[in-house]
């Protein structure tokens, strides 16, 4: 079997210009801080970066945006992050804002095989421009697309040499969704331990789904 | 009037801690909604669930004792009670927008008379994003807007029409304020309650949405 774990600077020769990467994490809490670092000093450029939110400066997500590797956002939030603002309101960073709930479903769909999702959030506000409503038993949603990724990029408290994941308390937020959701998912993990070192019963993410694991600490 | 503003925010936080029930789900936005934990009578036990992904959250840890991996939807450092219990962002808002919510309890920039509530963005100004808010204000079974009466500079916050963009068209339940205690009905807002050191007049004054005057108007009682 491939041996998944990898050196920082072999995510830099995989990740090209122009690709599409989920980032899992909630204000930086179970981002991959040392994944981001590799791609910060790669100079991978004009990334679309899918996530909750932008991090704040030099956290999370926010150091791809400090370093202005990213052309576009599809995120919840992007209040904690005052680089994210500027770099929207001077048209070099494109935002798409997205309610939470929908984006979680939309990653989640995209992992599972499904087209999209339909959710009554947003109806009746900007969210709902060029999207179609549909009715169903009497209730109107809207269509909301599934999205997928060229890279998951993920952040495990433990790992096991075979890629299977156990998260940390609010650390888990997005990684266990996006998981599915990518063409390549690569987990940083804080502790790896042995193949049957890990309960079945606390394994979050089934090793199937991951490609490649990155030995990291705290971020 | 209270023109104090911390007394106006604790005024705000007690009155809206007398409507949760014992055993409610709730989920509490940043600001005045999280003080509101601060107040509950002593027989009423709330679970807080937070967007993150927690359902038990406590309040902030002692210096020294911060879990990284143990935020509330601020980002800022929190507790997990026991019997709390962690999970991923759709099971989150599964409970959220699933009608498995009791109350969300969140702030407002604008609240109009139809009960639309608008707290997310302000065109060419402040462009935080939504976060969880239009799934809140969508799913929750109660939705209660608590917010100080008046902008700075006394402008109204409670309009006839939201100009700001809508959180949702789901109606909101409640609007909690130091001088107010406002219910959304089909047919508008009734002013129920008055805050302390308040008068019927002084609350028409402040508001610039149409309000109909309880034939029961009471003090708030605190």
């Amino acid at each position: 079997m491939k041996k998944k774990l990898i050196e920082t600077n072999q995510i830099s020769e995989m990740i090209q210009d122009g690709s599409t990467l989920m980032i899992g994490g909630f204000l930086g809490d179970g981002t991959p801080e040392m994944i981001l670092d590799a791609i910060v000093e790669a100079g991978c450029s004009d990334l679309t970066v899918i996530g909750n939110d932008t991090g704040f400066p030099g956290r999370g997500i926010g150091k791809l945006i400090s370093a202005k590797l990213v052309k576009k956002v599809m995120v919840s939030h992007i209040g904690t992050n005052p680089e994210t603002q500027k770099q929207m309101i001077d048209g070099e960073l494109e935002v798409e804002l997205v309610p939470q709930g929908t984006l979680a479903e939309q990653v989640r769909a995209g992992g599972f095989g499904l087209g999209g999702i339909l959710t009554p959030t947003g109806l009746g506000t900007t969210v709902e421009d060029d999207k179609q409503r549909i009715t169903v038993n009497g209730r109107e949603f809207l269509v909301e697309m599934a999205v997928k990724a060229d890279f998951a990029l993920i952040k495990a408290k433990k790992a096991d040499y075979f890629g299977n994941l156990v998260y940390n308390l609010t650390a888990q937020n997005f990684n266990p969704l996006m998981a599915l959701a990518a063409s390549v998912t690569i987990a940083e993990t804080e502790e790896l331990v042995p193949v049957g070192g890990l309960s079945p019963n606390e394994v979050r993410t089934p090793h199937t789904a991951v490609d490649y694991l990155i030995r990291g600490g705290r971020g | 009037m209270i023109t104090d503003k911390k007394k106006a925010r604790e005024i705000i936080a007690r009155r809206v801690a007398l409507e949760l029930n014992d055993g409610d789900l709730v989920n509490l936005g940043i600001g005045i909604p999280t003080l509101v934990g601060n107040y509950l009578p002593e027989n009423i036990h709330i679970f807080l669930q937070s967007e993150n992904g927690v359902i038990g959250m406590g309040g902030a840890p002692e210096e020294g004792y911060e879990n990284p991996d143990m935020n509330n939807a601020g980002g800022q450092p929190s507790t997990f009670l026991p019997g709390a219990m962690a999970f991923d962002s759709a099971t989150s808002f599964g409970f959220i927008r699933g009608g498995h919510l009791d109350a969300t309890v969140l702030g407002a920039l604008e609240v109009d008379q139809r009960g639309h509530l608008a707290n997310w963005m302000i065109p060419g100004k402040l462009i935080p994003g939504m976060g969880g808010a239009m799934d809140l204000v969508t799913g929750a079974k109660r939705v209660i807007v608590s917010m100080t009466h008046t902008k700075k500079g006394g402008k109204s916050k409670i309009v006839n029409e939201c100009k700001l963009p809508l959180t949702s068209i789901r109606k909101v339940d409640l609007i909690v304020t130091e001088a107010a205690f406002i219910e959304v009905t089909d047919e508008g807002l009734l002013l129920r309650e008055i805050g302390p050191e308040t008068t019927v007049e002084e609350v028409q004054q402040m508001t610039d949405a149409q309000m109909t005057i309880s034939d029961d108007l009471k003090t708030m009682k605190l």
